[in-house]
């Protein structure tokens, strides 16, 4: 019941949305569909705590420690963004950037967009995974055109051809996946895709063909992850959108699709049983963190920077499940959490800042702290918390990684590092004047909700700090889980 | 027995059939012709499905092969008609660079393919083993495809002939996937073909053309 709830909430307001259009209480229906789905992705997440791992509607879904904190998360996070999202996209309406008609569509596309993220967690079956990974690239294609500019066409043009060809080489691995699979477990009806009975008898998979799977897996769901050199849409897709739309692009789908990687990972390393899929995690993940924070430095855009800041750290995190074990994994998650939470608030001070502001490029937006506060210091603690300082909970998640790095793969450490300082230096240097450089930025018509901002950072400050008993098992769990 | 064999050696008639058409695609120009071959792709689909469906005694694969008919032979090859007749884009044509040697090129990628496919193709027990290497070809050329062409709708064309190597690949080596699975890659597919179609009005107002060349502004400075 509960899970006809959560996915059922997000697909009937694709559908309602779409009839309300652009009417005025259209921004609180969506806020509201959001927040149903929350609660009942809520009441989902505690049955899956109090009583063990799920498997709902005759094994077709599953719920376990390794998926159910980015359900939470997802719809968490999904939420936050309606409430920004509502005079974020009020304002761009009397900006005249967006019509009636893109604001109806606008609505509905977000909600399905949730939908199929909520989808791809909760699947069991490794076909309707990739079904729904697509249904999620095609639904942020068109949020991602909005304002039908020329550069966000062709940021979408981009992001459809290449994630189009990425996810079709998904679909050849999850073939090949089939294929191994049906000849241990039979053709009997649809029990050959499921990833609980793949699971149970990995260990009996032909070795080459899952091998080869992976290859294409990796490829075809890594493209949507942004892992170089595959990353190439991912910086224009963030840039072009809406703010509310990079913000979950960065902090959700990314995850979601590094998510199907790893599921994939676990199947294959039980089947080969050698360290491959690590070691290719691990140069993907190592390559992309450092292209990411490399290219840091030549941008100019705001967006375009944190959309850098994100293939950096998708680039580590991958890495880290690489490196694999109990504490590379468990930094992982919360890394994993943590970057999201960050990555979304950034993307909500930085989409208002440039909304003021009247430009996205950086030079064009100064003096924050001094004309707007709350907005100044909330993109400048997102950058702090997002560099790894100290007191943040990405501070302890990359102090773990880089600790695990040090004892089992000590020549990766100096690319850590390094990565890590280019990073440090790229950000604050562009951040550093926007915040407190000489200038103003004029208010604008509809003062923004900047709640969801500090909440995000309020709980990124708090899992720094403390990483409630309940959560922690939850990844020592998926950390067992994910080997 | 007999039957059997006479089905196996039909089955990679078409499969040689499916092939040939891919590379027909590679040196056609004009997007009309491009999309008459598209859709006699999904007919060669259609039939080898048929003949595995009849072969094998499988009753699920018709129901897939009526799907390939619907979509791939009369429904989208319909709808991309349409879209071109509106976009007023029927007798366009693009410069191809050097026929011959994209031609060179696919054929390296077919013996890639082929080599790629071999330890697939010894462990399947399927009939249709023995394709596995021209449906991975299949892909490649139609990605190959994506990647050297230009205008919008040469590439849309070649996203669907991949999907519909991937189907190939999908009943060689295991008689199809899922239904449910096929229904969800169907309908993907064809929510795909509609969003494009709505896209490709708006790049030709922004842009005035459909050609992609307009499309590179976002680059790294």
């Amino acid at each position: 019941m509960d899970l006809l709830l959560v996915l059922g909430i997000p697909f009937a307001g694709t559908l309602v949305l779409a009839f309300v259009g652009a009417r005025r209480y259209a921004a609180e229906l969506n806020i509201g569909f959001s927040l149903a789905t929350l609660l009942a992705v809520a009441l989902l997440a505690l049955r899956m705590v109090r009583s063990g791992p799920l498997l709902l509607w005759r094994e077709q879904f599953y719920l376990d420690s390794f998926n159910v904190f980015l359900v939470v998360l997802t719809a968490f996070v999904g939420f936050t963004t309606t409430v920004f999202s509502r005079p974020y996209m009020r304002v761009e309406a009397q900006h005249g950037r967006v019509n009636a008609r893109r604001l109806r569509l606008y609505h509905s596309m977000y909600q399905l967009f949730m939908g199929a993220m909520l989808l791809a967690l909760l699947t069991n079956n490794m076909g309707l995974l990739w079904v729904a990974m697509e249904a999620a690239t095609l639904s942020t294609i068109l949020l991602v055109s909005l304002y039908r500019t020329k550069a966000s066409l062709e940021a979408s043009w981009k992001y459809f051809i290449l994630c189009g060809v990425g996810i079709a080489q998904a679909l050849f691995g999850t073939i090949l996946l089939y294929f191994a699979a049906e000849h241990i477990l039979g053709q009997q009806g649809m029990t050959a895709l499921l990833w609980t009975h793949l699971n149970a008898v990995r260990g009996q998979l032909e070795p080459r063909v899952l091998g080869l799977a992976f290859v294409f897996l990796l490829i075809g769901y890594g493209t949507k992850v942004g892992l170089a050199p595959l990353h190439n849409w991912l910086p224009d897709a963030h840039a072009e959108g809406p703010a509310p739309v990079s913000a979950v692009l960065s902090g959700l789908l990314l995850n979601v699709a590094l998510y199907a990687v790893l599921r994939c990972k676990v199947l294959v390393e039980g089947s080969i049983g050698a360290a491959l899929p690590g070691r290719m995690l691990m140069a993907f993940g190592l390559l992309s963190a450092l292209l990411g924070a490399l290219f840091l430095w030549r941008q100019r855009d705001i967006k375009r920077l944190f959309a850098y800041s994100s293939i950096e750290h998708m680039g580590i995190i991958t890495f880290a499940f690489g490196l694999g074990g109990p504490i590379a994994n468990f930094a992982a998650l919360l890394h994993m959490t943590v970057h999201s939470l960050t990555k979304s608030s950034l993307f909500f001070t930085a989409g208002h800042a440039s909304q003021s502001a009247g430009t996205q490029r950086m030079d064009g937006i100064r003096g924050l702290a001094s004309s707007r506060p709350a907005l100044g210091w909330g993109l400048m603690l997102g950058s702090v918390a997002i560099l790894g300082m100290p007191p943040f909970g990405i501070f302890a998640s990359e102090f773990l990684i880089l600790t695990t790095a040090i004892q089992e793969h000590p020549w990766a450490t100096p690319f850590l590092l390094l990565t890590l300082g280019i990073a440090f230096a790229g950000i604050f240097s562009k951040v550093q004047p926007m915040v407190f450089g000489d200038g103003a930025a004029p208010k604008v018509q509809h003062a923004p909700s900047l709640a969801p901002v500090f909440v995000h950072l309020g709980m990124v400050l708090a899992l720094g700090l403390y990483i409630p008993p309940a959560l922690a098992a939850c990844y020592t769990a998926a950390a067992r889980l994910i080997g | 027995m007999h039957d059997a064999d006479l089905i196996a050696q039909l089955l990679r008639l078409l499969a040689a059939g499916l092939l040939l058409i891919s590379f027909a695609m590679l040196s056609r120009r004009r997007t009309q012709r491009l999309i008459t071959l598209y859709a006699w792709q999904g007919a060669i689909l259609f039939l080898s499905t048929c003949l595995v469906a009849y072969g094998e005694g499988l009753r699920e694969l018709y129901y897939s092969a009526a799907l390939t008919l619907i979509l791939k032979v009369i429904l989208l090859p319909w709808i991309l008609h349409r879209l071109i007749h509106r976009l007023g884009a029927q007798w366009d044509s693009e410069p191809l660079v050097n026929i011959p040697a994209t031609m060179l090129v696919g054929l390296v990628l077919v013996i890639f393919a082929f080599g790629l496919a071999q330890p697939i193709s010894m462990l399947a027990t399927t009939i249709t083993r023995h394709t596995i290497g021209i449906a991975l070809a299949v892909i490649l050329l139609s990605f190959m495809m994506m990647i050297t062409r230009r205008k919008a709708m040469t590439q849309v064309i070649g996203f669907l002939a991949m999907e519909n190597g991937l189907f190939f690949a999908a009943t060689s080596t295991t008689y199809g996937m899922p239904m449910v699975i096929e229904l969800g890659i169907a309908l993907d597919m064809l929510v795909a073909v509609f969003i494009l179609g709505i896209f490709f009005f708006q790049i030709r107002e922004q842009f005035d053309s459909l050609d992609l060349h307009h499309l590179e502004k976002l680059r790294e400075d």
